[in-house]
């Protein structure tokens, strides 16, 4: 299997308190892979480490063939990994243009690309010169998408997209990452395993900052056993 | 009462209240022609302050530091700017306008780049190490403050030392009974210009757009690939240069300098800062100009007011809006 | 800087902490027998002072160190202390009514500017705060200077304090009458005021020394840690760092009360400067913040540089009087330049200051 990413026993300390104790994964190259787990478990803590946001202790992070563990965040950011954040990270204060261009490397827009994003979400086009604060919480995570794809990227880590929104919202969501997983590699954090289930090729389960499971999406799906033993709290949660 | 609100809105809303101090003091002080000198001297000595105070603020916004140690570039600007006026001699006093404006352009210049070039060193060596520490940083700052004090009072001593105006700015503008001095009419001029280049860079250019994006959220901006310590530099350099120009320019303005010119202007400085909001030049704009109509009516009016009358207007603000008028909006 | 992995090793002997106590123990010691030790008025003009700045730096240490709350305002509630006794005793003439009345008055303007301060800024950011009591310090000296029918502005003011603190009041006479002569020092008013400076120095401190063993204490403490759990906690923290920044601007008021009964002169510059307050930062920083006993530390530091530092500083001038700029670096004069640099290095590498660094604290956010 041929991995983008692979975190190998990754360590991470959040001032005195331990998070993730050894967390080992391998993200395959193209389609959704899924982290899931229940709050808490270190799913955040995760992202925000291959980020560079927070410094793993001890292990190492490799994207491709660079070691990132120890590089800035920029830097990771510019080798081709979009972040976005459980709080998505919008700017309200810049128009969902400004957003938007802000991701771009040279300030300049691909005219054929935005045309692209603004068909999957376009909301944004209604919306472009609005500044971002107004826009209801479905269309600022559709706006962090946007901004995380309006230039070629080859990871994609977004944090719990589905929180907080509606079903409908949900479901046009399920269909734009189908989309985007075409062109690029996305490694999802979910709490929400029917959303998970729908997109996901394979899965990994995370608890206590450790991986306590790992394997395809489908047979984990067909294990209602294995979901019940692995998933009982965030299922419970979100039926 | 809604109706009242969205109208006041509509036509600027908190941008108002210069407008309406302005004429509060119209009615208070009876003559036009009082009205309309000390009105001029208000604007200009908000546009002064504002040069002053919008980088302290932007600095803030941008790199949550606040940086005690601003009003050291405020005494630095003043004290190099009034060196180079008097070693240019007569090219400060002669007739030749184009020579004044020159000299003028030398001093101002002079002083803007070394605030330029002691941000650098200020933001490198003082406040880097401690940035998201805010009890260090404070302490830093005002150690760092004490030191640079302390460097000007060896370099040009305690006493006064005046300040050659060029002749071109000497002198005023009459028309019927108002006299307007000319160099208020230029620090005026000048402070609108580089608030006016300020705004354009900010809402027109890329670093601009970082900028404000790096107010509300530098975790972001960095996860987005920008070097968002650059930033701080640039920013920080930008902001004490501002500062310098606006110590030389008050320099210029009062005449006479001291080493205390700094702590002095400081104060003005924070409490336009706290009013208008930490973060937006905007916010530092209008703070200015309301502390300097503010400032100039009450000297006016009740002299011995004058300095309390801005630290009430500051105590009504933040009982009305605890972050200011016009704060930064924050991630 | 965030801390440091709990390495140490369980329960080291706390050699430094003994030695921090035999310091601060010896200060004391020297204090309580200064008149005896240093009979010559300028050391107890000294001991005087250093006695009513341990309070106000304790006080200080209150909020810096155990709440972290940075105000500029310290001096100010000192100022109202000292300048209402003054007034007071001006108006009433000397007597202890006087210092009662103008004392309290001071102090009770203190608490009342502390809880309007603290309800209206406290809310906000530390940073904010900061510059809200730099202002109103400012605003205060300002006004001190200029209200000089009050005040005696610039000048400052003079005035008689209680016969029994006079130095002509013979406290204790010897066989022809004349003032007696215990051990070099002379039983006059003097030594009452001192000892009246002392005992009341020693009774606030001890009461602060329980107020930071108190639950408040801990509560402060668990705010400046992390006040979000704080919070969560149900902690009200507004109230509680409101509650200590008028604790701290009281005492800081009654130290103001001494410094005027023992001065017989209030000005700017010996209760209202922003000389005051540097001095303050720089004692409670090089002291040890969080500490209490940092304070005396700091103090005695502080006290003792500015005296052998501008010795020094003179050496080195004259030493180097053919070279450019830098005698005028090392002129006496420019001593705060070097405690500045002093200040900073140990803010950047001893954060903990003398007391904090010898006890083995780790560094203080």
């Amino acid at each position: 299997m041929n991995a983008i990413l692979r975190l190998d026993d990754v360590h991470t300390d959040i001032g005195q308190y331990r998070v993730l104790h050894g967390i080992s994964l391998d993200v395959p190259e193209g389609g959704v892979h899924v982290l899931l787990g229940r709050n808490g478990a270190g799913k955040t803590t995760t992202l925000r480490t291959i980020m560079g946001l927070w410094r793993a202790r001890k292990g190492a992070i490799v994207f491709r063939h660079h070691d990132i563990t120890h590089i800035r965040t920029p830097d990771i950011a510019r080798l081709g990994i979009a972040y976005v954040p459980e709080n998505m990270g919008i700017f309200g204060g810049l128009t969902v243009e400004e957003n938007m261009r802000l991701a771009t490397a040279t300030g300049k827009f691909d005219p054929a690309r935005l045309k692209r994003v603004l068909a999957l979400f376009p909301a944004m086009e209604k919306f472009w010169t609005r500044q971002a604060f107004a826009l209801s919480g479905g269309q600022k995570q559709m706006l962090a998408i946007s901004r995380a794809i309006i230039e070629r990227r080859d990871l994609i880590l977004i944090d719990e997209p589905t929180k907080g929104l509606a079903p409908a919202i949900i479901r046009a969501m399920i269909d734009a990452f189908r989309e985007i997983a075409t062109e690029t590699t996305i490694l999802l954090v979910e709490q929400n395993f029917l959303f998970a289930r729908s997109l996901g090729s394979t899965v990994a389960v995370i608890d206590d900052g450790r991986i306590i499971h790992r394997g395809g999406m489908a047979e984990l799906a067909a294990d209602e056993a294995l979901q019940t033993r692995l998933l009982s709290l965030s299922l419970a949660a979100h039926q | 009462m809604t109706n009242l609100s969205t109208l006041l809105a509509r036509f600027g809303g908190v941008n108002l209240l210069p407008v309406a101090l302005a004429l509060l003091a119209f009615v208070l002080i009876g003559q036009p022609s009082s009205w309309v000198t000390l009105t001029v001297a208000g604007l200009a000595m908000g546009m002064m302050i504002f040069l002053m105070a919008s980088g302290l603020s932007l600095i803030f916004g941008l790199m949550d530091v606040l940086n005690f140690g601003h009003s050291a570039f405020v005494s630095f600007g003043a004290f190099v700017a009034t060196s180079v006026l008097a070693s240019l001699g007569s090219w400060v006093t002669g007739g030749s306008a184009a020579l004044n404006a020159l000299a003028l352009l030398a001093a101002v210049g002079a002083a803007t780049a070394f605030g330029a070039v002691g941000g650098w060193f200020f933001e490198r060596v003082i406040v880097k190490p401690v940035y998201k520490d805010h009890l260090r940083q404070i302490l830093i700052t005002m150690g760092a403050l004490i030191v640079a004090e302390q460097l000007i009072l060896a370099v040009w001593g305690g006493a006064p030392v005046a300040v050659p105006r060029p002749a071109f700015l000497t002198g005023s503008i009459v028309v019927g009974d108002v006299a307007v001095e000319t160099y208020r009419i230029f620090a005026f001029a000048l402070g609108l210009a580089v608030y006016l280049v300020m705004h354009h860079a900010l809402n027109r250019t890329r670093i601009g757009l970082l900028i404000r994006a790096g107010v509300e959220n530098r975790e972001m901006v960095e996860a987005l690939g920008f070097r968002i310590d650059r930033l701080f530099v640039a920013v920080f350099m930008a902001g004490s240069a501002l500062a310098a120009m606006g110590g030389a320019m008050w320099a210029g303005y009062q005449g006479l300098i001291t080493p205390a010119i700094g702590p002095e202007m400081m104060i003005l400085v924070f409490i336009v800062v706290i009013i208008g909001g930490l973060g937006s030049i905007q916010g530092s704009l209008l703070g200015a100009v309301l502390v300097g109509l503010l400032a100039n009516y009450v000297a006016f009016l009740a002299p011995k007011l004058s300095l309390a009358s801005n630290m009430l207007l500051m105590m009504a603000i933040l009982l009305w809006r605890p972050y200011g008028l016009r704060p930064a909006i924050k991630g | 800087m965030t801390g440091d992995l709990p390495s140490a090793p369980p329960r080291r002997i706390p050699a430094g902490r003994l030695a921090v106590y035999a310091i601060v123990g010896s200060i004391g010691l020297a204090l309580m027998f200064a008149p005896f030790l240093f009979p010559d008025l300028r050391a107890q003009e000294v001991a005087a002072r250093i006695c009513v700045f341990i309070v106000l730096v304790a006080s200080y240490d209150l909020l810096i160190g155990y709440t972290g709350i940075v105000s500029f305002a310290h001096t100010m509630f000192f100022g109202l202390g000292a300048y209402g006794t003054a007034t007071a005793l001006k108006a009433m003439g000397p007597g202890f009514d006087a210092i009662l009345i103008g004392g309290g008055a001071g102090v009770v303007a203190a608490l009342v500017l502390a809880a309007l301060i603290g309800l209206l800024s406290l809310r906000v950011k530390a940073i904010f705060f900061a510059m809200v009591t730099l202002a109103a310090a400012s605003v205060m000296l300002v006004l001190a200077s200029q209200l000089s029918d009050l005040t005696g502005g610039e000048d400052g003011m003079t005035y008689e304090v209680p016969r029994l603190f006079s130095a002509a009041t013979k406290l204790l006479t010897d066989a022809d009458g004349k003032t007696l002569r215990l051990f070099g020092a002379a039983m006059n008013g003097k030594i009452a005021a001192y000892y009246f400076v002392f005992f009341s120095s020693l009774v606030l401190f001890v009461l602060m020394l329980r107020i930071v063993g108190s639950p408040l204490g801990t509560v402060l403490m668990a705010i400046r840690e992390n006040e979000m759990r704080a919070e969560a906690i149900g902690y009200r923290v507004v109230a509680y760092r409101t509650a200590i920044f008028c604790i701290a601007a009281v005492i800081a008021a009654l130290a103001g009360v001494l410094r005027a009964v023992w001065l017989k002169y209030v000005g700017p510059d010996v209760a209202l400067s922003f000389a005051i307050m540097i001095d303050l930062l720089l004692m409670v920083v090089i002291g040890g913040m969080g500490t209490m006993v940092g304070a005396v530390i700091g103090v005695v530091v502080m006290s003792l540089a500015q005296f052998y530092l501008k010795d020094l500083m003179e050496v080195g001038a004259a030493a180097t009087a053919d070279l450019p700029l830098l005698p005028d670096l090392l002129n006496p004069d420019r001593w705060l330049l070097w405690l500045g640099l002093l200040f900073i290095l140990l803010v950047y590498f001893f954060p903990a200051g003398i007391a904090g660094t010898l006890m083995g604290k780790g560094t203080r956010k």
